[in-house]
């Protein structure tokens, strides 16, 4: 199939799902209360941003999400080189990472507003769990699978110590798989972010449950929307990143 | 022979797995001059890239004593050239010679700088921006060469560097190799399990064998440089070193 024979398929695909979508509502089959049509979406999303509410709730959303990612992924990395290169580290942690490891995420709510109550903090720490466990097997596995050859190459010109050894070779050649793992993770803390803002906390998530407790489930399909966008702009401009890092590799 | 730049001594490795005592080398001697250009020829398994491993510090010998005698306020007295390039992938050509002088004082200036004199040495001054991908399998192991030379070494050991390269790219480094080391002036310490490429490069030729491996031959290769591939002299000293072989593994 052509470029422009695909590309045309999705669109219409795409415009025969929002046709169906329109449909349901409009002809009488669903109440709309329950699934608003489409055509009313774009008008609830320029009344939110009328009102400031929209623009609001995203940058608390987006300060959770940048705070969340960038603590959990920090750490997943940090300690994921640290178990990767170290056996005593490994053996050291093993039981606790077996022991810690199958909580969900979403366990934590109660400790996170126990510690931090119903604020930004209890949000950042739930989206870092997650992350962090993600960040931290990928690192591991990737710092397991360096090329022995060339951590040879660096001890056979001198560069024997432990840091030099990290910095020389092992985080450059653990970057592809350490990549992986962030990008997987990126996607992971959207979910999060909903899920620890419906605890209350302001964003875009607590936006969401304040509509539907008011049934403006247009209101909730905007922000539905929004994170769709907003995941799909920071996973393209994530992918281009990682080109640009890995642009050494065939 | 000149004052030795490496003396080795009753050099011996052995190492215990799975309850046997595997012993590589046992009892080696080896000197080799100030700008000498020696090389180690053997069948495979005799342990002569276990010579360079423990030289460059990546085995540990079980006994033995290796005396060097380099020139004084020398930093690295020895680099390696290993049997594939092992450049790191992620850096840029210059930046991959430049490698080696990390942490030695030098300025990035002056790294990239010296890095690009080495890779005018090779020729490969074209190549300084690319990535190690885009490269041939000869020009690789051209950078890792530059690579190498580029600390400056007392001694160069190269552990069969060219047995991955097709015969006429094989040549043209041999070549290359020589004229380098006419320029430079580098002791070379080089393992080859190939006769003719021994004979074509070395001054003096040191036949490894037996199992543990020890020196069973040791013979200067007496042919002015630029040397001519297929010149009698050399054709007679192969012919020498094929019997000497020969003759150790009809022995064991």
């Amino acid at each position: 199939m052509t470029r422009f024979a695909s590309t045309s398929l999705a669109a219409a695909g795409l415009l025969a799902f929002l046709i169906f979508w329109e449909a349901m509502p409009r002809l009488g089959l669903i109440n709309p209360a329950f699934l608003p049509p489409p055509s009313t979406i774009p008008p609830a999303f320029l009344k939110e941003i009328r009102i400031g509410v929209w623009w609001e709730a995203v940058a608390a959303s987006l300060s959770h999400y940048i705070a969340g990612l960038a603590a959990g992924a920090g750490a997943g990395i940090a300690l994921g080189l640290l178990v990767g290169m170290s056996h005593i580290a490994e053996a050291a942690t093993a039981w606790i990472v077996r022991l810690l490891r199958p909580i969900p995420g979403l366990a934590w709510v109660p400790f996170a507003i126990i510690w931090f109550g119903v604020q930004p903090e209890a949000a950042v720490f739930i989206i870092a769990i997650g992350v962090f466990w993600i960040v931290f097997f990928a690192t591991q596995g990737a710092v397991r699978s360096v090329d022995r050859d060339l951590i040879e190459v660096a001890q056979a010109f001198g560069f024997r110590s432990g840091w030099s050894r990290l910095t020389k070779i092992v985080l450059p050649a653990a970057t592809p798989g350490i990549l992986v793992g962030v990008r997987t993770a990126l996607g992971q803390a959207w979910m999060a972010v909903v899920a620890a803002e419906i605890f209350g906390v302001h964003g875009v998530g607590a936006r969401m449950m304040q509509a539907s407790s008011l049934l403006s489930t247009d209101i909730v399909v905007v922000y539905m929307l929004t994170m769709a966008g907003l995941y799909g702009l920071f996973d393209t401009g994530f992918v281009a990143l990682q080109g640009w890092l890995l642009r050494w590799r065939p | 022979m000149a004052e030795p730049v490496i003396d080795i001594r009753g050099l011996s490795l052995a190492y215990e797995r799975d309850g046997h005592r595997n012993v590589i080398l046992e009892g080696l001697d080896l000197a080799v001059g100030r700008g000498e250009f020696v090389v180690i020829v053997g069948e495979s398994g005799v342990g002569k890239s276990t010579v360079l491993r423990v030289l460059i510090g990546l085995a540990r010998p079980s006994s033995g004593t290796v005396r060097l005698d380099t020139r004084p306020g020398c930093r690295t007295p020895m680099a390696l050239v290993f049997q594939d390039a092992r450049l790191l992938p992620w850096r840029r050509v210059v930046a991959n010679v430049a490698f080696g002088l990390e942490g030695s004082g030098l300025s990035r200036t002056q790294r990239i700088a010296k890095a690009r004199e080495m890779l005018a040495l090779v020729g490969l001054s074209d190549y300084a921006d690319r990535w190690p991908h885009q490269l041939s399998g000869g020009q690789r192991q051209r950078v890792a060469i530059a690579r190498a030379l580029a600390v400056d070494p007392d001694v160069l050991l190269m552990d069969e560097p060219f047995s991955a390269l097709d015969s006429l790219t094989r040549e043209g480094l041999q070549d290359e190799l020589q004229r380098i080391q006419g320029e430079t002036g580098k002791t070379i310490l080089f393992v080859t399990h190939d006769i003719d490429e021994a004979v074509t490069l070395a001054d003096r030729v040191v036949v490894l064998a037996g199992s543990p491996g020890r020196v069973a031959a040791d013979m200067a290769i007496d042919v002015t440089r630029p040397r001519r591939r297929r010149d009698g002299a050399l054709l007679d000293a192969a012919r020498q070193l094929r019997a000497e072989l020969s003759g150790r593994s009809a022995e064991l």
